[in-house]
């Protein structure tokens, strides 16, 4: 599969998206923000980071961007987008995900080991978890309040949108196990048609037992693996 | 000119003086204010240059010494670790959140200004208690604005240390560290060559702000410098990300002779050092350099500490390629000037000569002060104060929980929680462990780091306290399984021209000399920050240490916490302490005093090298130093998973417990290592006294056959563990 | 040139945490404060001298780049 990191100005977590790749085993491109296109990428990545800055709002000014246009086409043409902490903000920004990420409830940055109970194993980046699974994945980040209104939660849950929860080390959604006071402790949302993801946690921080644990890898291996059966069914 | 204009500036009546003999003329306003800069404290050093000289520099792996931006250190491989430490005291104090942003970006650019990609931060914070005056609003904007800066650009914090002590109330200190690597092809220097090579000022445009920021850093604080709020800068961290990029970019290109960070006195400071290096020359034309503001006089361009700029000086023929560079970055780059071979700084605008120096005079020329030493009273006084009385004054159950949930000692996860302290996904013992430590991709190697200083001890015996300040530091990158390699200062003092503060500042570097000479970690570069003072009061003398250490295996890496029952946990060293400037008598005496016990740097160090002995091979599950609050909260910070049961014998509880003493090192041992460990403890004639298991869910401890304390982990940990939130998240019901 | 000054704040219905924690300090300080809401504040100098395209222009940039309508409200006025 060929695998795309869009690299805003400000990002900071694209060489990490990289190496957690190559640990599966994978050698994504780089795509500089000033492109235009990404055609024959099978799945683009937004990563973590600040992208330009990030003072008006997190993740608008990345919106305007001219490799977003494209990347825009790709996810409404059904390619895989996936958005991690910032690229998540982005996804929201643009539209292509639901909701908003507001500043943390607790007012202050937070970075820290964080237990997620994996609410969907159905989509493309997650059926190598078990449904209902807890994992531990870092979160960082000063605005992962996730907000929605009544109707959109609504939607969100009626089509089983919701990827991720916080929650608390015994698996509980509960507010304890809420790091940044975000609506329901939800963590990673999906759109209708399941190939955009964003999330807030970092699962490429998470790849390596010398840095922390291997909760992540299942997103990567989901992802790969999808792509293997797509392919064996093509031949 | 009046007397008043280079008085105002911070010259004395003589520098005034001798800076006439060096131009053979009066200096015009511009120039005495370059003068002024260059002459600061800050820049100079004309202080404590003569006290620095003697700091042992050299050893097998430094390949950079004082002097440049940031020392180097060799780790093979041709991959080298560039770190140094600074201080942002005063513009912390002012403005803590912008204090302390700058103090990161500051410290950043000198390490990436030499090549290498920066990959950690630390930061070592002294606060007054947080119960006094403005500390709580103190310590939440410097935290603030470190993780604010570090956070965005994308390097993490993983390290620092914070004390409270009330000689800081008013005068906090924020020291930053930065550490990064390098190929050794990469070492890039601070240096104009070649008659003709252009000039050219990168990065953000220069505005009005930090105006005389190097000489603000060079006097006490008042109540007026509330009102001089203009002196402090606001950092841009998205500006220094596309700065740093283009700058390694550029740096890796090989297309550039010289680069240095404007930081203190900018775009002067800059340029006369770049020159000094090269004995060349520099011509700048100050119409040329891209202004943020409308109407900037000579004075303010050549003063402006705007964040985020750098000074280059490309290969001939190169600007435009630097140019584009930093095009595709988004950034400005504009040639402002040449090098030339006649020595002089010589500055223009709109084509008339406003300024034209000797390059030398500002730097070389520069006064050097031998200020008068004296002993200060209270010196022998304290040490002489009896301490044989001092006993438990409450069991040793309230006593440990009362040190736990001491600030100073409390666990720091309210700071750290707000530091991006894992992007770059190197991070292996994240801020928590005895010392930081960072993979470096692409090779087996790990890379250690700490910031120590415990100044009450600097304070009771200068030369002491400045000796176990670096024997903490190499304790902390023992504990975790790494070679001590060279150190970095940032050091602390009140105002110098007071012979007793001057005293402690001499007899400090003494010993901190004498510590690296014995444990053969250089310095490797630092900075000076005096005159941290409020009126009446100078803070507790505080050489901050940076230290760095190499694990040739990361595999080897060692951890602080006793992980399951059944290991055996010794003390290697003595097992006792003493009461002289221990955080018990502090808490519970409210008392600072008492003699230090002598140093055996040479014992303390054949410790060291039997910590990594025991490690290699791998016979170590945790080790940890005891330091402030004594044996009782060491073990009580190891036991985290599982609880340990403790049974000692010793003439004096309170001194078994909470007396301290450095040198000391507990270790867990799995069972069936036990035995090597006391065989090769014997064998290397290394002091070893087993102190008990790890068993269950509480920390009982015996002395001689009673029991003196059991306390639950699900009692003792959360207190540990919550105190500073608690005080910090208060704040919005007060 | 005309001058918009614009204000951006979070609707009515997002809570607003920075704002909450400025209300209870200041009711904690015994003012009369009923509540708090916090916002940006921008200034917007326009090449445009021609008073209802300006306004046309503000109204776009706001729905585009300075608001994020989802969680906030914009307003402007005109100056100059």
């Amino acid at each position: 599969m060929k695998i795309g990191i869009v690299r805003f100005p400000g990002s900071n977590c694209e060489v990490d998206c990289l190496e957690a790749w190559r640990v599966i085993g994978q050698d994504p491109v780089m795509i500089w923000h000033q492109e235009t296109s990404v055609k024959g990428l099978d799945l683009i990545v937004l990563p973590g980071g600040f992208s330009y800055g990030d003072y008006l709002r997190t993740g608008a000014i990345a919106r305007f961007s001219p490799i977003m246009n494209d990347v825009i086409r790709f996810a409404k043409d059904g390619g895989l987008v996936w958005g991690i902490c910032n690229g998540f903000q982005i996804l929201t920004e643009c539209g292509l995900l639901p909701g908003a990420l507001l500043r943390n409830a607790g007012l202050h940055f937070v970075c820290s080991p964080q237990y997620l109970r994996v609410e969907s194993n159905g989509t493309v980046f997650t059926n190598e978890y078990k449904q209902g699974q807890i994992i531990q994945i870092p979160v960082n980040h000063g605005e992962g309040n996730y907000t929605i209104d009544d109707e959109g939660l609504k939607s969100l849950q009626e089509n089983n949108q919701i990827v991720f929860r916080y929650a608390t080390s015994n698996g509980q959604v509960h507010r304890n196990g809420n790091p940044n006071g975000s609506r329901e402790n939800i963590a990673g949302i999906v759109n209708k048609e399941g190939n955009i993801l964003g999330m807030m946690p970092h699962p490429e921080r998470v790849v390596e037992d010398i840095i922390g644990g291997v909760d992540g890898r299942g997103m990567f291996l989901s992802v790969l693996k999808h792509f293997e059966r797509r392919g064996q069914r093509g031949a | 000119m009046e007397p008043k204009v280079w008085r105002e500036m911070g010259l004395n009546d003589e520098e005034y003086e001798k800076i006439k003999r060096l131009m053979a003329r009066e200096p015009n306003f511009l120039e005495v204010g370059i003068f002024s800069v260059m002459w600061s404290e800050h820049c100079s050093y004309k202080t404590s240059k003569p006290i620095l000289k003697k700091f042992p520099i050299e050893g097998p792996q430094v390949l950079q010494g004082p002097g440049e931006g940031a020392g180097i250190v060799d780790i093979g491989d041709d991959l080298a670790v560039v770190f140094k430490m600074e201080s942002h005291n005063h513009p912390s104090a002012i403005e803590p959140y912008q204090g302390a942003a700058t103090g990161v970006g500051g410290i950043l650019r000198d390490v990436f200004s030499m090549g290498a990609r920066p990959v950690a931060v630390l930061d070592a914070l002294r606060f007054g208690p947080l119960e006094e005056g403005n500390n709580k609003l103190l310590l939440s904007g410097v935290v603030g604005g470190i993780g604010g800066y570090g956070n965005s650009i994308g390097i993490p914090t993983v390290g620092g240390d914070v004390y409270f002590h009330s000689s800081y109330s008013g005068n906090p200190l924020v020291n930053a560290m930065a550490v990064g690597i390098l190929e050794h092809k990469h070492i890039a220097k601070a240096v104009a060559t070649g008659v003709g090579n252009p000039v050219m000022v990168v990065g953000a445009k220069t505005g009005r702000d930090g105006i005389h920021g190097a000489t603000f850093a060079s006097v006490e604080l008042t109540e007026e410098s509330e009102s001089k709020r203009s002196a402090v800068q606001v950092g841009d961290p998205f500006m220094e990300k596309l700065l740093m990029e283009a700058c390694l970019e550029l740096i890796q290109a090989d297309i550039i002779v010289g680069i240095q960070d404007m930081g203190a006195a900018g775009l002067t400071c800059s340029s006369s050092e770049m020159a000094d290096h090269g004995d060349s020359g520099i011509e700048m034309d100050l119409s040329l350099v891209p202004r943020r503001e409308t109407g900037m006089t000579p004075y303010e361009i050549m003063l402006s500490e705007s964040q985020e700029r750098m000074l280059v000086v490309p290969k001939a023929g190169k600007e435009r390629e630097v140019e584009e560079v930093f095009i595709r970055w988004g950034l400005e780059a504009t040639v402002v000037g040449r090098v030339t071979d006649d020595g002089r700084l010589r500055l223009i605008e709109d084509g008339k000569i406003v300024a034209d120096m000797p390059v030398k005079a500002l730097t070389d020329e520069a006064p050097v002060y031998h200020r008068p030493t004296r002993e200060p009273s209270y010196y022998q006084e304290l040490k002489q104060v009896n301490l044989e009385n001092v006993e438990l004054k409450e069991s040793a159950e309230n006593v440990l929980l009362a040190l736990l949930t001491n600030p100073t000692i409390a666990n720091k996860e309210w700071v750290y929680r707000q530091y991006d302290h894992q992007v770059g996904t190197n991070t292996v013992v994240v801020p928590g462990g005895d010392a930081a430590v960072l993979r470096v991709r692409g090779t087996r190697k790990g890379i250690a780091m700490t910031t120590d200083c415990n100044s009450r001890f600097v304070y009771l015996d200068p030369y002491i306290g400045g000796a176990l300040a670096v024997i903490e530091a190499a304790q902390n990158i023992v504990c975790v399984g790494a070679k001590p390699l060279a150190i970095t200062d940032c050091l602390n003092f009140g105002n110098p021209e007071k012979p007793e503060i001057f005293w402690q500042f001499e007899q400090a570097c003494a010993g901190i000399s004498e510590a690296c000479r014995i444990l053969e970690t250089p310095v490797t570069g630092g900075n000076v920050s005096l005159y941290n003072e409020t009126p009446g009061r100078a803070i507790f003398p505080t050489p901050m240490i940076g230290m760095v250490g190499l694990l040739e295996d990361i595999g080897q890496v060692l951890g602080n916490q006793i992980g399951t029952e059944g290991e055996q946990i010794y003390i290697v060293g003595e097992l006792e302490g003493e009461i002289s400037g221990s955080e018990y008598l502090a808490v519970f005496e409210n008392l600072e005093a008492g003699l230090l016990p002598e140093l055996n740097l040479q014992a303390i160090k054949e410790r060291l090298k039997f910590i990594l002995k025991l490690n290699k091979p791998g016979l170590l599950q945790a080790a940890h130093d005891v330091t402030e609050g004594g044996l009782a909260v060491a073990l009580a910070e190891m036991t985290a998973a599982c609880g340990a049961d403790i049974s000692i014998n010793s003439s004096s509880e309170l001194k078994t417990l909470f007396g301290e003493r450095l040198g000391r090192i507990i270790i867990s041992v799995p069972k069936k290592h036990a035995d090597a460990v006391e065989s090769l403890a014997k064998a290397d004639g290394i002091p070893l006294c087993y102190l008990g298991e790890s068993k269950g869910i509480n920390l009982r401890i015996k002395v001689n056959g009673r029991e003196c304390l059991n306390i639950p982990l699900g009692k003792y940990r959360p207190l540990y563990e919550q105190t500073i939130r608690n005080i910090m998240d208060s704040e919005n019901e007060e | 040139m005309l001058k918009a000054n614009v204000t951006v704040t979070l609707k009515k219905s997002i809570l607003d945490p920075q704002g909450s924690a400025v209300e209870r300090a200041l009711k904690s300080m015994k003012y009369p404060v009923e509540s708090v809401r916090i916002g940006k504040f921008m200034e917007v100098v326009l090449s445009e001298n021609d008073r209802s395209k300006a306004e046309e222009i503000m109204h776009e940039i706001c729905r585009k780049l300075l608001s994020n309508p989802v969680i906030e409200d914009y307003s402007f006025e005109l100056e100059g």
